[in-house]
Order: structure tokens, then C-alpha cells, then sequence
């Protein structure tokens, strides 16, 4: 649980938050069954740092953050921005609250309009949200794209006369001049090149140094997260695995999924040998997830507890968040057991109740 | 060099004239290209080093667009050894599928043409230059001797086909019916296992959209094993999955590769995944190669500018940096390239001598060539300098 005493350093926190998706199915488009996207998640993130949000696709990474954001409705569970409880607010508080979150997408092909000039894109919001008075419009518009490293001349054009680390600029010039608090990046460097990657991740953070912006960044490319995130968190079929400091991570990381995914990044050095843990199988479906540890299928430290007990989300050490048996104290797995077969108990004593109804 | 009105943009009437243009060169490409019966003389020809697999000489691709040619390949020379990998890395739009396209003969046609140079393939007993093959026998080349791993394993099977189905095509067009069904059958669900699917009966019944991104590689990997060919071409195959899945496949490419002793060319854009795979590297920019080497000699002794930027721009797990090296400025526009070095632009290197013509490939090792006149290339021109 986040620390009570730093709550008003934290900017954003989530608590416990759950995101279903129904699977509409049968004759009357009955809801038939549930994806568990996310499945309970806690974390904060401090005032002008940046956390990252890594884990495989389908892991609910993405469902996080749009839900963050109040894109979609939450099943379970709390977001607070700033102390605001996100999902109380109505409508028109609501509308007055979107300038200071702001979102980054991923393909910055489709995330633009094909019919609006660079300058309309970057400056509809603005006038719409009445960010700066209409006598300062044009100079404003123009100071945001040259700290994006645009062009005043690129005003007029339309996206598709950009190359694709041009509309990513353009992207995050749009996002700068509502002047947020805190940006959403969603896979932002995904879809580019690797020189154009490094541009578009050093301008990120020089924004970031002087603007004291904080970035959510979820991405796949554990090297970038690395280079860019001051926390990490690990997610794994909807559920955080595991939260800490990123040097504390990567240098020693707790959970086994954790272990095993950053071992797997490939490094640039033809000698370099690591012992690399394989994961068998692929990720399970999140609408029918395993019993117990939801990555139980996959450990390869296995225990028979992990089969059927949930392992609680604790804190290791200071700071380091982890949710394995193995880090659990006996004390809280000794709980878990005793819960597990107290569940059996009752599984297997109502078929005898059931017969003698 | 197609002429532009005052806005920078083409008018109607150059663009149809460059289209005419176009048309009339590439219909004397095509028509070669479609004659039946060919003398085997005409495409035979003799390896420079019978240890290779492919031999790319000077070649040159292009791409006959109405708004101008596009030398998406523009002089690439490198070898690939039986048994070896080679990776090649760059940047997209560099060149480096079309360099793979051209051995398979995939290219968008017919504005995608061979202009010069050879590609010698080893058939074992004999060598073809596949640039002068007709169609028919790089039908017969296809699959059998050359064989691609596409990117994206969503749309490289057909979605209306079982998987099993999709498996049997191949193995019946490339066995010129000498199998009867049920060993087609045996020996697809062999390839199924072979790479790794446990349920291999199951999968034969599927169908694509039921299986993971990383199964989908899986059969793609397979169909593209089912004649053992002696190169595979590996396009990015990859680049779609996730880390963990990644892992799996690399491992699964080099485990095949040791069974069955055929060359992989292995194309991507990730530096981590060609040191782990590559025995040779061949890193290009703008449709022509500025280094190649051995992996210990591209990674630990990177002579090329855009090599060490590459390098430099990508975050290491493990190794923090305040700032990433950022290679300033863009490629320079495919349609009207610079007579002189392409880097030049964007290089922060640069030496006098970078004014001259485009510096010639310099041997600096036996194995590490670099095209730049840091190393060396000291007199310019391609072939004579002045």
C-alpha cells in the first residue's frame, strides 16, 4: 500500500482497481463470460517522475492506462489525481480536469486527423479549453512546437507530409500545450526507429526536466523503460507482479515472471552469455486466467501453494512491492494455506449437502 | 531527374511522363523475365568461393515510381557461408528487404527491378545467378533451395485455411507428387513438431485466428523448413512478439539451424537480437552497405559512423546513460540521392575528404569492411578514382 505519509507527493494514485470486459455471446447477446483485464492493481506515482509499465501484450497495460484516464468505466476500485477521486467527478468537472491528463498513442499514423493542418491539430484543444487568450493564440502555438523541434512553416502542412518522428512530435505538441501535469505514453517510441527513438525519448525527458511533467510509460522495449523510468512496475495477465525502484528491479528482481522477462532482453555484445530463463507456453487467456498465482502455469519455482492461494501484494523491502509466495511472510503463507483448505473443505463437502436436499 | 514546379511538387503532365518512361523500361525487364524455355546456360554460372551459399554481387535494385526512380538497392556486394548467419541491420526504408526479396524474386512488380548485378546461388552440384532466372525455375528455387520467414505471422497464413491444409500445400507443390496424402499428412505433423507445437494433431485441425502470435511464427517457421532449404530468409521475425516469446523463437531458429546445416540471412533492426544470432554482420543505410565484418568486429570495433551512432542511440539494459546519442537530421530523400556520401549530412565525423565522391568499400581487417573516409577510403569514386 502506497505510504500515507507521502500521499500529497504522489500525483496519481490507483488503488485496487479492476476492469472487466464482458464477452457478449448467445442468442440475446448475453454477457456469457469476462475478460479480466486488470484484476486489482495498486500502485502511485510521485510528482515529476516518470513510472513504467512493462509486461507482455494482452497483459492489461494499455486497459490500464485508458482507465487512468477515465477513457472507459472502472468495474472496481479507486484512481485519485492530485487527491481528486477521478471516477466522483460529473461530467463538466470532469471536462475542466482533461487539459492536466493528457495521453500519447502509440502510432502516431492514425493518431492524427489527415484533413486538419499541423496547426489546427496542435491548437483545437487549446482554443477549445481557452488555455491562452485569443491575442496570445498564434505566438503560444508557435513556442510549443519549437519546443517539440517543429517548424513555425510546419503550421500549414498535414500530417502525411511528415515522416513518422515528425508526427510523433506533433503528437506531443498537442499533448504540451494544454499544459498537463500528467501525460499518458502509451508505446510512444513503438513504431519508430531506432535513431528516431532516442529524439523522440530525449525530448520526452528534457520536457520532463523542465516542465516537471510526469509520464506513465508503458511500453514492451524493456531497455527503453529502463533508460527513461525512475519506478517500474511488472504486470502479468492483469495483475502487478511486482513494483520497485528501477535500478532495485533490474538489478535484483524478486518474481520469478519478472526474472524470466528480463532475461530474455537481448543484448548488443556477441559474447555476452546470460542464463536465460525460457518461459514454456504463452501468456493464458485473461477471460478463463489459472486459479491461485495467475503465473503458477508458467514458474518454474512452482510450489503447491501457488496452485491455489492468491499471494498477497507486499512489500518486501522498502519501496519494493512483489506478489510471490516466495516473498510472502510465513506468516501470511501459512494464512493463505489455511484459507485454501478451508475452501476445499467446503468444495467437497457440498455435493453431500447437495444430495441431501 | 524529374523536375519540379515551384511548390515541390510534381506536375500532372512530368509524373505521366516519367510514368511512359517507366513503362517502356519495365516492359523489356518483364518481357525477358517471361520467355519459356530458357537454355540453362544462360542463368548457369560458377561461385567465386564454393563455401557460400549466396553470393550478392553489385547489386542493384530499383524501383520505377511515377514520381522517379528509387534506388532502394544501389551496389550491395556481401557472401553469405553455408551454415553461417548473417544478419543485416539498418534503419527501414535502407534496403534490406528488398536485398532479400531480390534473391526470392518477390519483388513488386513490375516497378521493381533487377537493374545490375548478380545473385549466385548454390545449388550444391551447380550455381544459378537468380537474376537471370525466368520464372519457371524460380518456381522450382522457391522453397526448395530458398525459403522466407516473413514479419508479421497474423498475415502470412490465410485466415480460411486450417493450418494443416496450409502445411500440405507446400509440401505438395515442392514434391512434384511423388508423396502420397498420408505422408504429406505424417510429414507436416513432423514439421509441427519439429518446431515445437505439442499438440501437434491439434494445430493441424486449426485455424490461425486460434493460435498465438508466437504459435502463428511457429507454423510459419515450419512451412518455411517443409523442403529443407538451404537458406532461409528471416524477415524480421521477430519484431511482432513479445520478449519472452522472442526468446523462444531465437532459440527454436538456432536449434534448426544446427540440425539441418542451412544458412540463415537474418533481417532486423534490433542490434541485441543480431549479436545474439549473426556470425557476420552487414549494416546498410540508404540502399548500400557502410560496414560489414564478423559480429566481434561490428560490435566491439564499430569503424563506421552510422554504425556507432546506432550503437549509441539505443539504451542498454544495464548500463545508464543521462542522454542518448541521437543520429541529428534524416536519410536523405530515396529518389534524389547525394553524390557523395549518404551520411554526410548527418555525420558528426566528418573529415575533409567527406567532400569527395562516395568513399569506396576499405578493408580495415580481413573481415571488416567499412565505406567511409575515416578508415581510410581515402581516394573516392567507386571503381576509378580520379
Amino acid at each position: 500500500m502506497a505510504n500515507e505519509a507521502s500521499a500529497s507527493e504522489n500525483l496519481l494514485e490507483v488503488k485496487g482497481l479492476v476492469k472487466y470486459f464482458p464477452i457478449k455471446g448467445g442468442f440475446f447477446g448475453r454477457t456469457v463470460g469476462q475478460v479480466k483485464a486488470v484484476d486489482g492493481v495498486t500502485f502511485s506515482i510521485r510528482r515529476g517522475t516518470t513510472m513504467g509499465l512493462v509486461g507482455e501484450s494482452g497483459c492489461g497495460k494499455s486497459t490500464i492506462g485508458r482507465t487512468i484516464l477515465r477513457l472507459q468505466d472502472k468495474t472496481a476500485g479507486e484512481v485519485r489525481f492530485n487527491g481528486i477521486d477521478i471516477f466522483a467527478l460529473s461530467r463538466e468537472e470532469l471536462r475542466r480536469l482533461r487539459p492536466r491528463l493528457q495521453i500519447i498513442f502509440q502510432d502516431p499514423y492514425s493518431s492524427l486527423s489527415p484533413r486538419l493542418p499541423v496547426g489546427e491539430i496542435i491548437g483545437e484543444a487549446v482554443r477549445e479549453h481557452g488555455i491562452v487568450p485569443a491575442d496570445e493564440f498564434d505566438g503560444y502555438i508557435t513556442d510549443v512546437m519549437h519546443k517539440c523541434g517543429l517548424q513555425e512553416y510546419h503550421k500549414d502542412r498535414y500530417p502525411h507530409e511528415f515522416s513518422g518522428g515528425q508526427r510523433q512530435r506533433i503528437c506531443i505538441a498537442r499533448v504540451l500545450a494544454l499544459k498537463p501535469e500528467f501525460i499518458l505514453c502509451d508505446e510512444p517510441v513503438s513504431a519508430l526507429d531506432v535513431s528516431i527513438q532516442a529524439q523522440i525519448i530525449n525530448l520526452l525527458r528534457e520536457l520532463q526536466k523542465d516542465m516537471g511533467l510526469t509520464y506513465l510509460f508503458i511500453s514492451h522495449d524493456l531497455s527503453v523503460v529502463e533508460h527513461i523510468s525512475d519506478t517500474v512496475g511488472v504486470m502479468y495477465l492483469g495483475t502487478m507482479a511486482e513494483f520497485a525502484e528501477t535500478e532495485k528491479i533490474f538489478s535484483h528482481p524478486l518474481h520469478p515472471y519478472t526474472e524470466a522477462l528480463f532475461s530474455a532482453i537481448p543484448v548488443p555484445d556477441p559474447h555476452y552469455r546470460m542464463e536465460r530463463i525460457v518461459l514454456e507456453g504463452s501468456i493464458p487467456s485473461p477471460a478463463n486466467p489459472p486459479g491461485g498465482c495467475k503465473f503458477h502455469t508458467r514458474c518454474r519455482k512452482c510450489t503447491e501453494l501457488c496452485r491455489h492461494a492468491v499471494p498477497e501484494w507486499t512489500e518486501v523491502e522498502p519501496g519494493h512491492f512483489c506478489a510471490c509466495h516466495l516473498y510472502n511472510s510465513a506468516e501470511q503463507n501459512a494464512r493463505a494455506e489455511a484459507a485454501v483448505k478451508a475452501a476445499q473443505g467446503s468444495a467437497a463437502r457440498k455435493p453431500e449437502t447437495e444430495e441431501k436436499e | 531527374m524529374a523536375k519540379k514546379n515551384s511548390d515541390g511538387y510534381l506536375s500532372a503532365r512530368e509524373s505521366r511522363r516519367i510514368s511512359r518512361e517507366n513503362r517502356r523500361i519495365t516492359d523489356e525487364y518483364e518481357k525477358r523475365r517471361k520467355r519459356k524455355n530458357v537454355p540453362e546456360s544462360e542463368y548457369l554460372t560458377t561461385m567465386r568461393d564454393p563455401k557460400n551459399a549466396v553470393e550478392f554481387d553489385d547489386l542493384h535494385t530499383y524501383f520505377f515510381t511515377d514520381s522517379g526512380v528509387v534506388h532502394s538497392v544501389d551496389g550491395v556486394t556481401f557472401e553469405v557461408p553455408v551454415g553461417k548467419t548473417v544478419g543485416i541491420v539498418g534503419e527501414s526504408g535502407c534496403g534490406k528487404s528488398v536485398t532479400s526479396l531480390s534473391l526470392m524474386q518477390l519483388l513488386q512488380r513490375p516497378q521493381g527491378q533487377i537493374v545490375r548485378g548478380a545473385i549466385r546461388l548454390n545449388l550444391g552440384d551447380r550455381a544459378y545467378d537468380v537474376t537471370k532466372a525466368p520464372n519457371e525455375v524460380m518456381q522450382k528455387l522457391r522453397g526448395n533451395y530458398v525459403s522466407m520467414i516473413f514479419q508479421e505471422p497474423m498475415t502470412a497464413l490465410n485466415p480460411v485455411f486450417r493450418i494443416g491444409e496450409q502445411l500440405n500445400e507446400v509440401i505438395r507443390l515442392h514434391d512434384s507428387g511423388h508423396k502420397t496424402e498420408e505422408q504429406v499428412k505424417s510429414r507436416t505433423i513432423e514439421l509441427l513438431e519439429m518446431v515445437g507445437i505439442a499438440n501437434s494433431e491439434g494445430v493441424y485441425r486449426m485455424y490461425p485466428h486460434e493460435l498465438s502470435g508466437g504459435m502463428r511464427q511457429r507454423v510459419v517457421i515450419a512451412m518455411a523448413l517443409a523442403c529443407s532449404p538451404r537458406i532461409i530468409i528471416a524477415d524480421e521475425p521477430t519484431t511482432a512478439l513479445d520478449v519472452t516469446i522472442q526468446a523462444q523463437i531465437l532459440d527454436l531458429l538456432r536449434q534448426l539451424k544446427s540440425k539441418t546445416n542451412s544458412s540463415i540471412m537474418f533481417i532486423t533492426h534490433d542490434l541485441g537480437v543480431i549479436a545474439e544470432m549473426a556470425d557476420y554482420v552487414v549494416v546498410m543505410y540508404a540502399g548500400r552497405i557502410v560496414e560489414k565484418g564478423t559480429a566481434e568486429d561490428i560490435f566491439y570495433h564499430p569503424a563506421h559512423p552510422y554504425t556507432i551512432g546506432l550503437m549509441a542511440s539505443k539504451p542498454v539494459v544495464g548500463k545508464q546513460v543521462d542522454k542518448l546519442y541521437s543520429i541529428p537530421g534524416k536519410v536523405p530523400n530515396p529518389i534524389d540521392m547525394p553524390d557523395y556520401c549518404y551520411f554526410r549530412d548527418r555525420c558528426q565525423m566528418c573529415v575533409e575528404a567527406c567532400r569527395g565522391d562516395y568513399p569506396r568499400e576499405v578493408a580495415i581487417s580481413d573481415t571488416h569492411r567499412v565505406s567511409c573516409y575515416r578508415c581510410g577510403g581515402a581516394k573516392g569514386g567507386e571503381t576509378d578514382g580520379e
